[in-house]
């Protein structure tokens, strides 16, 4: 698949979950029915134009609320995306991940790949979903830690929400000139770095990420096939080689490497039809 | 075994959707998700 096709379906999907279009002329967010379900990706429920509930911030509030109960709805919504797509949901369906990748296509004399800290960065998230998503919310009642204090999509909806809405700019306090710090420099970050918050914040990547392993969508390098170019290494902006681990927690499928691969070692499999367990799978590092 | 893994994943969120829906979890998702979530645009 070219870059090109994925634009558009990553264009596509945000259009979908976001299209409440009237929303941004009336400053009304979309009350239907819909919004009771959970968008597989990153896409605040505060955005005037979203027509699907946040699993992230839908999470935090069942964990945040008064008489807690074991969230059993979100949780499977979660896991249900998770184990069919894996971070495919990253690559092609979230619309802030396609935000970093627009943002990452402006031109800038410095790109970064790779730096030392990158490695334990990546952790981040994981502490991320611990402690703000679920630790936090469960212990100090109502109050969803990640949306209030980190996430920049809900920043981004208060935004969009106070264009069509002048009355929320005076509601605006040191509260919002924190999230507007983080999603400025996340913004920033992305013209540098390829998806700068996809790596090292956001809790949802943090769920799917390790579903990889084991979701429906698969990726899988023919070590008959395969002449160690490192060619999809090279390619790859998450930082994941795609040979040594084709089903890396870091991955989220943007398909770049079996785009790349001039042996077409790298292919899509099926974890449940295709025979993804045997021999020419290399066992992760 | 991945196999194994993902059927049961997948059965799993399945029933867990399904049980969460019967004892009325989606309710308080759409009541959430139908107000301005005042937390996550900054104001608090």
């Amino acid at each position: 698949m070219d870059k090109k096709s994925r634009t558009i379906i990553q264009s596509v999907a945000a259009l979908i979950q976001n299209a409440n279009f009237k929303g941004f002329f009336t400053g009304r967010i979309y009350t239907g029915k819909i919004k009771s379900v959970c968008v597989p990706g990153l896409n605040c429920y505060s955005c005037p134009a979203a027509i699907g509930a946040c699993p992230v911030g839908s999470l935090q509030n069942a964990l945040s609320s008064y008489k807690f109960k074991i969230p059993y709805y979100i949780t499977g919504l979660i896991l249900f995306f998770g184990v069919l797509m894996g971070r495919l949901i990253c690559g092609f369906l979230c619309p802030f991940g396609f935000l970093q990748d627009l943002l990452n296509k402006i031109p800038f004399p410095v790109k970064i790949k790779k730096f030392k800290a990158d490695r334990y960065l990546r952790m981040l998230k994981y502490l991320v979903l611990i402690v703000l998503v679920i630790i936090l919310p469960i212990c100090v009642k109502l109050t969803p830690f990640f949306c209030k204090y980190l996430c920049p999509s809900g920043t981004l909806a208060g935004i969009l929400l106070a264009f069509s809405d002048t009355g929320l700019f005076r509601a605006f306090g040191s509260l919002f000139a924190w999230k507007a710090c983080i999603l400025g420099i996340i913004i920033s970050a992305s013209v540098i770095i390829a998806r700068p918050f996809c790596k090292y914040l956001c809790p949802l990547g943090a769920i799917y990420a390790p579903l990889n392993k084991v979701s429906l969508f698969r990726l899988e390098c023919d070590r008959s096939k395969c002449i160690s170019c490192g060619k999809c290494a090279e390619a790859c902006d998450m930082g994941v080689d795609p040979s040594e681990d084709p089903n890396s927690p870091e991955c989220i499928r943007c398909l770049d490497c079996t785009r790349v691969c001039p042996v077409k070692a790298i292919k899509i499999k099926n974890g449940l039809l295709g025979n993804a367990d045997n021999k020419k799978d290399i066992p992760s590092v | 075994m991945k196999k194994a893994v993902t059927i049961v994943i997948l059965l799993l969120s399945i029933a867990l959707i399904i049980g969460g829906v019967l004892l009325g979890q989606s309710q308080p998702v759409l009541t959430k998700a139908s107000k301005v979530c005042l937390e996550c645009i900054g104001i608090g």
